[in-house]
């Protein structure tokens, strides 16, 4: 994750067809994905789609105004990281020789990760978190031998205020 | 009260006003066929889909209102792919109907089963399918808001024919609701007051007017914005006759073929007042070298627009004509703060490119005929509202630059997809729309083999369209840049004269043909042509191959190198 990501929290109509067209504008007009997850929310006629774009590839304006366009687009919101909870599930089968094991399992539970699956040479870890945690977590385990690897995309929603709001000054408007 | 879903489907396009429909029946599309008979819209049959596509879009260029097509399935609705392409990039409203095989075999790659709404999705505002005939209705009044409002666009709506027979309760929805569509129109005050304070700071003002300007019925307003400032405005290519060309403040057309005193005056503008206009490629040449001591002042209702190109300085979102309005009331207001720079000298330089840079080209008694002399003759033979279409290539240029517009919403042309074969059906089209008009198509001869099979819809609907076909033997505009660019190297760019013979072809499809050689026949033709009012003409017009179109400013370079006419040339004309 060298690149700067923007993370769009985007509140989609719940109809077939509505991924098609938010992924085919993103390849019509160039913009990258990076990561993008799909998931039903608290009203069932709209779901949200997380999308992380490369800044890179795509002016963050064009791509919400183009985004907003879109007809089952309801509304979307641009996140930034310090202001977003960002949480991802990964999946990783490790080479585990009898000796190597523990060691892994060590591992996992300093991450609060879970053995999921063991087999007669490999384990499946399950860790869930921030996408650093994971990031850190695929790094530690890569001198052990990493046979699969699956990341779901990240999930985000706003960090909420920890204060009640204060009362701002209203700025206004002059010519 | 139960009705079917095709009948439902007719009756819903009754309600949403539509008098017309271009279309061609096929398997999929059979059930609403049948309760067209007892509609009261009439329905023009093409011979080719694509024509039906074109057509309703001339439909929409001169009336206004949104053009309606219905085709089958599968091979059909892939005709109407290009129509529908050139109908998003122009910003035309369209609604497309198309059949589908029937919902309980799609995904089977049942016969004539194609993914109409997974193809067309990048080429339409926006498109459905319906599962259900008790939806018909609701999504009709949809398709027709999306068409019209905001940006207008094409739309399409595919129906199974499972859907079109099967039995619905019949209920039509009184409002529409998209909660993901709020088209803003209104533009934000605060901004219409720094725009009028920019305006009111700029020495060297154009109006650089795009096609939005009629898209939002915006020419009157437009033209009370011109003479409150007195600011000069430069129409593009989508906005010819937004403005009329016989205006004092009229610079025409910038761009790519526009005349050097509307390039120039944009790329030494210091204020760029965009309205409708979206900083196109063919407009602004190489990007970085584009109107560079310009501040911009941009309008246009897709918020998308603003910034896409070039960063404004003063962004408004919202309908060029309510936006015009309040600009013109706050120019008023600024007006009355303070005394306004004064732009004398500006139009006294622009006036002086006018004198020194007019478009040219030489007419011999004896010599080979030329497309701009047909042109002109042709103009000033036909009546000032004439409705002209045309096609895609040094034609269209040559048409566009040298017309007179001097009304909005006489120049139907496809601009931003660049269509090819677009000026046949396109005239038919606005000539059902506005059949008191008059209406020529001014083809080239590359052009008019794509669709000129229409012109037997023409003759049988009896629609009495002109065409005027450049017939320069050649594909001309690309030619030009052979010539030009490629050290005269011509590659599959002959196309002959006289295979196909235009005159017995268009005989043979029900219209009245002449040929025209020489420069004494044009007019007389012209006028025999002029004075048939009950079915279609065409004339081949024999031109000058070697003619260019100039001025021009090459690919991918500035604004500040037009190539002029080497009439213009400084040694040449003792400068
Ligand atoms: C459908 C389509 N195919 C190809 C082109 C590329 N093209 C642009 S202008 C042109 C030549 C048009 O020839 P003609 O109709 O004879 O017009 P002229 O330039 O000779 O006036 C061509 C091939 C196009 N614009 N559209
Ligand atoms: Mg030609």
């Amino acid at each position: 994750m060298s690149v700067q990501h923007h993370i769009l929290s985007v509140l989609v109509e719940n109809k077939f067809g509505v991924l098609t067209r938010v992924a085919g504008l993103f390849a019509r007009r160039g913009f990258n994905i990076y990561s993008l997850a799909v998931g039903p929310t608290e009203d069932e006629r709209f779901s949200r789609m997380t999308i992380v774009v490369d800044a890179e590839s795509a002016p963050i304006e064009q791509v919400t105004k183009q985004l907003n366009k879109l007809i089952p687009v309801i509304k979307i919101v641009e996140l930034a990281p310090a202001d977003a909870v960002e949480r991802e599930l990964m999946l990783v089968t490790v080479k585990a020789t009898a000796e190597a094991r523990s060691q892994i399992t060590e591992l996992a539970s300093i991450f609060e990760a879970k053995i999921d699956d063991v087999g007669y040479d490999a384990l499946t870890v399950v860790v869930a978190g921030p996408p650093e945690k994971l990031d850190a977590m695929t790094v530690l385990l890569q001198p052990f031998g990493i046979l699969e690897l699956q990341r779901t995309g990240r999930v985000a929603l706003p960090k909420l205020a920890r204060r009640p709001a204060k009362l701002r000054a209203v700025r206004t408007r002059t010519g | 009260m139960k009705i079917t879903g095709a009948q439902a489907l007719i009756k819903s396009l009754e309600l949403e006003q539509v008098e017309v429909m271009f279309g061609l029946p096929g398997g999929a599309i059979l059930p609403v066929y049948d309760p067209l008979i007892d509609s009261s819209i009439r329905h023009i049959l093409v011979r080719h889909e694509q024509g039906a596509g074109h057509m309703a879009e001339g439909y929409a260029h001169a009336t206004g209102r949104p053009g309606v097509a219905m085709v089958t399935s599968g091979p059909a609705a892939t005709n109407v792919v290009t129509p529908l392409c050139d109908a998003y990039m122009d910003s035309i409203p369209l609604v497309m109907i198309t059949g589908q095989v029937p919902y309980a075999v799609i995904g089977t790659d049942a016969f004539q089963e194609c993914d109409t709404v997974g193809i067309t999705m990048p080429v339409t505002k926006h498109n459905w399918l319906v599962t259900d005939a008790q939806d018909i209705p609701r999504i009709v009044r949809e398709a027709f808001h999306v068409a019209t409002t905001g940006r207008p666009g094409p739309v399409l709506v595919d129906v199974p024919k499972d859907v079109s027979n099967q039995l619905m309760d019949w209920e039509w929805p009184e409002t529409v609701d998209l909660p993901g569509y709020r088209p803003t129109t209104k533009g934000h005050t605060k901004q219409v007051k720094d725009a009028a304070r920019l305006m009111g700071e700029a020495q060297r003002p154009v109006l650089y007017v795009g096609g939005g300007i009629l898209k939002a019925r915006a020419a009157e307003a437009l033209r009370e914005l011109a003479e409150l400032t007195g600011f000069p405005v430069v129409t593009t290519l989508m906005a010819r006759g937004a403005f009329p060309d016989d205006h004092p403040q009229c610079l025409g057309m910038p761009g790519m073929h526009g005349n050097y005193t509307a390039i120039t005056a944009m790329q030494k503008a210091d204020l760029l007042i965009a309205l409708g206009a979206r900083f196109d490629d063919r407009v602004t040449g190489k990007l970085d070298a584009f109107a560079p001591d310009a501040r911009i002042i941009h309008v246009d209702i897709d918020p998308a627009e603003l910034g896409k190109v070039r960063r404004p300085d003063v962004p408004i979102v919202g309908d060029c004509r309510v936006v015009i309005e309040e600009l013109v009331k706050a120019v008023r207001a600024e007006k009355g703060k303070r005394s306004w720079p004064v732009i004398d000298p500006w139009r006294e330089q622009l006036r002086e490119w006018q004198a020194r840079y007019p478009l040219v080209y030489e007419q011999f008694e004896d010599g080979p005929l030329k497309p701009q002399y047909v042109i002109d003759t042709l103009r000033d033979n036909s009546p000032d509202d004439t409705i002209v279409a045309s096609g895609v290539g040094q034609h269209q240029m040559w048409t566009s630059q040298r017309w007179k517009f001097n009304h909005p919403y006489t120049w139907v042309n496809s601009g931003g997809l660049g269509t090819m074969g677009f000026a046949v059906p396109a005239a038919i089209g606005a000539k059902v729309g506005k059949p008191e008009r008059m209406v020529w198509a001014v083809d080239g001869d590359g052009c008019f083999q794509m669709t000129a099979q229409e012109l037997v819809t023409a003759s049988a609907e009896r629609i009495p369209v002109k065409v005027a076909i450049l017939n320069n033997a050649y594909l001309g505009m690309v030619r030009q840049w052979q010539e030009m660019f490629y050290e005269e190297r011509y590659s599959e760019v002959y196309l002959s004269p006289d295979l196909p013979d235009y005159v017995k072809w268009a005989e043979a499809m029900g219209c009245v043909a002449f040929r025209v050689d020489t420069p004494e026949d044009v007019e007389p033709t012209i006028q025999k042509a002029n004075e048939i009012d009950d079915r279609p003409v065409v004339i081949d017009f024999r031109t000058d191959y070697r003619e260019k179109v100039y001025p021009m400013i090459a690919a991918g370079t500035s604004n500040d190198e037009v190539i002029l006419d080497p009439a213009h040339d400084p040694h040449a004309s003792g400068h």
